[in-house]
């Protein structure tokens, strides 16, 4: 037999059918939720996003150059590099009239941006302004402009400085990003690798992802044992014990520096305690810090913490009982510890080791500090660019690289432990 | 985890080797910290142990509190040393610290405790998406936050301002209220606002009634983990900040590089303090705020 089933719409009191009027209660509610993000949401695009965003511009922006020489760039577009040997005359006016007319200031910038793509262009230009101006007050206005430039400097008929000028003619450039891996342009518009002298970034870029390796590497053999016995202590001890690992995880990064620097350096604590033992003679202290090992130790110890906290969370839940269930079948402790007890400890791992890894990638206060000369990781770079030679650009370039590698890390992270799962403390 | 009575002497060592591996990791990561201490009452203007320091019976010449006199801009006589200059600047600094720290907290925990109320309802749309953005600041290296930030604020005249340092530590500081709050938030009875509202209580007067309460120990971790975010922050200041914004990590930065002076010990003793104080304070509450909603301690 067969039960008859109303087909028509339930109807709420007002007589809106029921499924809309659910609809629009939830569409209510989800913009009232969202309301409440939306100021933080806004907030943090504003003074973060955007700023991330303007730098990922600024790393191949040549916007600059091409507002000083806007007419000798879109003349220099139209030379015929088969046919002619150098530019055609109309190029060497309009750099004659932009060079002679020109804001000071914004030459200037100009000029160290054309020295990224070849050096030798600002002396070249430099004196070339001089001849012109000087050309401009006496009011002595050439009949060939090119004649006019090539006699103020020789330079301006070699071809190869017209080559390179060829970089800067597109609002964009893609120089910072090869100069971020030592490349550079040869005259041909090729991109080639940078002068053996020259190429300090990759090797810079190997020792950062070294150090980082070899962070994580000790942070995870010394952060294991100790993960492992707070979280089988009974309570009262472990909470006391974990004071050693959030102390300094709440301490300032400076303070653990010095602290670091006190401990290593020649008259420090642990070469007076080795001489004090009679392990060294007073002349055979070790040196420890300003170089890879001071980074190695004082990394070691500051992002350890990160290392110990998502593993003991992970270990506190694994039953205590399943290592005794192993043993109990027949295994031996070790058989039992690595086949049944470190398996599981697997995403505790994952997690501490790429957040460390990820943290100790960008890391520059600490190696900066006890870094000493050659100790000099990826963000110090970043750095000198930024505050000394104000090579945006190339600053820039670095820092997106930099974020490039770390979302591959985050989107694995994420992958793996789940962006919620962070925890703090 | 003590070991069973039926061990073997190989498990013994095993287990010995293992506690003792244990301690030695556990020295490792306070002795650094614990180290400093003394050196800060040293005479001596180098950051060493001196000999009358280690003597037995102590030697009271070789204790001072002449840093410590510096360090709070007391120059008289007997504290200035040839080699380490006496200035205002650590009480200045501190003064500043205090000052961006306090407003950056305000304005992050305000900010990232009204975003974790609308994370944590159920309809939330792309919670995802926006998760991942709220905490980037947190993930993104801080020299990359810096350099993005110096270029975008230069353009708007923020830099060297507080306005611009406070703007970034916010930002800085907003994901630690976030998440903290929205974990206090997980297991949180939605029905008790459904009961405040029922009996007539409007939405905010239901937030500091009855939600506020129950979630304060998350709101103040939170406020506490954002304070000292921008407390120690070193970066940014470093990029955006002029000498009149002058804070107690830009001066001890300055004080590592330039002239290493025990003066830095003393502040670093202070922060040491400050940071005991702090941990104890978010332990109470964390284990405050759990038995408030009722999560039994494991």
């Amino acid at each position: 037999m067969e039960v008859p089933i109303s087909t028509a719409e339930l109807l709420t009191t007002d007589g809106v059918p029921l499924k809309q009027s659910l609809k629009k209660a939830e569409r209510k509610n989800k913009i009232r939720a969202f309301l409440l993000v939306f100021p933080l949401l806004l907030f943090i695009i504003v003074t973060f996003v955007m700023p991330i965003g303007d730098m990922l511009l600024r790393s191949v922006d040549d916007t600059q150059i091409n507002t000083v020489f806007p007419n000798t760039f879109s003349e220099f577009k139209k030379w015929d590099k088969e046919k002619d040997e150098l530019p055609p005359e109309e190029v060497y006016k309009a750099l004659f009239e932009e060079l002679a007319y020109g804001d000071k200031i914004q030459v200037g910038r100009a000029l160290t941006r054309m020295n990224y793509s070849k050096s030798g262009w600002k002396s070249l230009i430099k004196n070339t302004s001089r001849a012109i101006k000087k050309a401009v007050k006496k009011n002595e206005f050439p009949d060939s402009y090119k004649d006019f430039l090539i006699t103020a400097n020789d330079k301006w008929a070699d071809p190869t400085y017209w080559y390179a000028m060829g970089q800067m003619v597109n609002f964009q450039t893609p120089i910072y990003y090869y100069n971020a891996i030592d490349m550079t342009y040869d005259q041909d518009q090729n991109v080639i690798r940078q002068e053996e002298n020259r190429r300090v970034y990759v090797q810079t870029w190997i020792k950062t992802l070294k150090v980082s390796v070899y962070v994580t590497f000790f942070c995870l053999v010394l952060g294991f044992p100790v993960a492992h016995l707070l979280a089988n202590l009974p309570l009262r001890y472990s909470n006391l014990l974990m004071i050693f690992v959030l102390l300094p995880f709440w301490t300032s990064l400076l303070v653990r520096t010095t602290a670091w620097i006190v401990m290593l350096q020649q008259q420090g604590v642990i070469n007076g305690i080795l001489v004090w033992l009679g392990i060294l003679n007073d002349d055979g202290r070790l040196s420890m810090v300003y170089n890879e090992t001071g980074t190695l130790i004082a990394m070691t110890q500051i992002l350890l913490p990160f290392m110990i906290l998502p593993l003991y969370s992970v270990m506190r839940v694994i039953p205590k009982s399943h290592m005794r269930a192993a043993q109990n079948l027949g295994a031996k402790p070790a058989t039992a510890f690595w086949k049944v007890y470190l398996p599981q400890t697997i995403p505790g791992m994952s997690a501490g080791g790429l957040l460390v890894f990820v943290l100790a990638i960008g890391y520059f206060i600490t190696p900066e500090l006890v870094g000493g000369k050659d100790g000099k990781l990826i963000g110090s770079w970043i750095a000198y660019h930024l505050k000394t030679t104000l090579n945006w650009g190339l600053c820039a370039a670095l820092g997106a690289i930099l974020l490039g590698v770390m979302l591959v890390f985050y989107w694995l992270y994420n992958k793996i432990v789940g962006i919620d799962n962070i925890k703090l403390g | 985890m003590a070991l069973p009575s039926y061990a073997t002497p190989v498990q013994r060592t095993y287990y010995y080797a293992y506690l003792f591996f244990c301690s030695v990791v556990f020295f490792f990561l306070v002795a650094p910290l614990i180290a400093i201490v003394p050196i800060s009452f040293s005479v001596s203007p180098f950051m060493v142990f001196t000999d009358g320091m280690l003597s037995w019976p102590p030697d009271p010449d070789a204790w001072s509190l002449r840093w410590y006199q510096n360090m709070i801009g007391n120059c008289s006589a007997d504290v200035v040393s040839s080699t380490v200059p006496c200035s205002h600047k650590w009480m200045t600094g501190t003064v500043n610290s205090f000052f961006i720290g306090l407003t950056a907290t305000f304005i992050a925990t305000t900010l990232g405790t009204i975003a974790a109320l609308g994370l944590s309802r159920p309809h939330m749309p792309y919670k995802g998406l926006i998760m991942a953005i709220l905490i980037s600041p947190m993930i993104v290296p801080l020299i990359i936050t810096a350099a993005g930030m110096f270029f975008f604020y230069a353009r708007i005249n923020l830099v060297y301002t507080f306005t611009g340092v406070i703007l970034a530590h916010v930002a800085l500081a907003t994901p630690f209220v976030v998440i903290t709050v929205t974990a206090t938030l997980v297991g949180f009875d939605m029905n008790m606002v459904k009961a405040s509202q029922s009996l007539g209580a409007r939405p905010v007067r239901t937030f500091f009634k009855v939600i506020m309460p129950l979630i304060l120990p998350g709101i103040i971790s939170g406020a506490l983990f954002a304070f000292i975010t921008s407390f120690d922050e070193v970066v940014i200041v470093m990029f955006m900040a002029s000498l009149d914004q002058l804070t107690i990590p830009k001066q001890m930065w300055a004080g590592i590089r330039q002239e290493i002076s025990p003066v830095i010990l003393c502040m670093a003793t202070c922060l040491v303090a400050l940071s005991i104080f702090l941990l104890t304070t978010v332990e109470l509450l964390r284990r405050r705020s759990e038995r408030l909603r009722g999560i039994k301690s494991r």
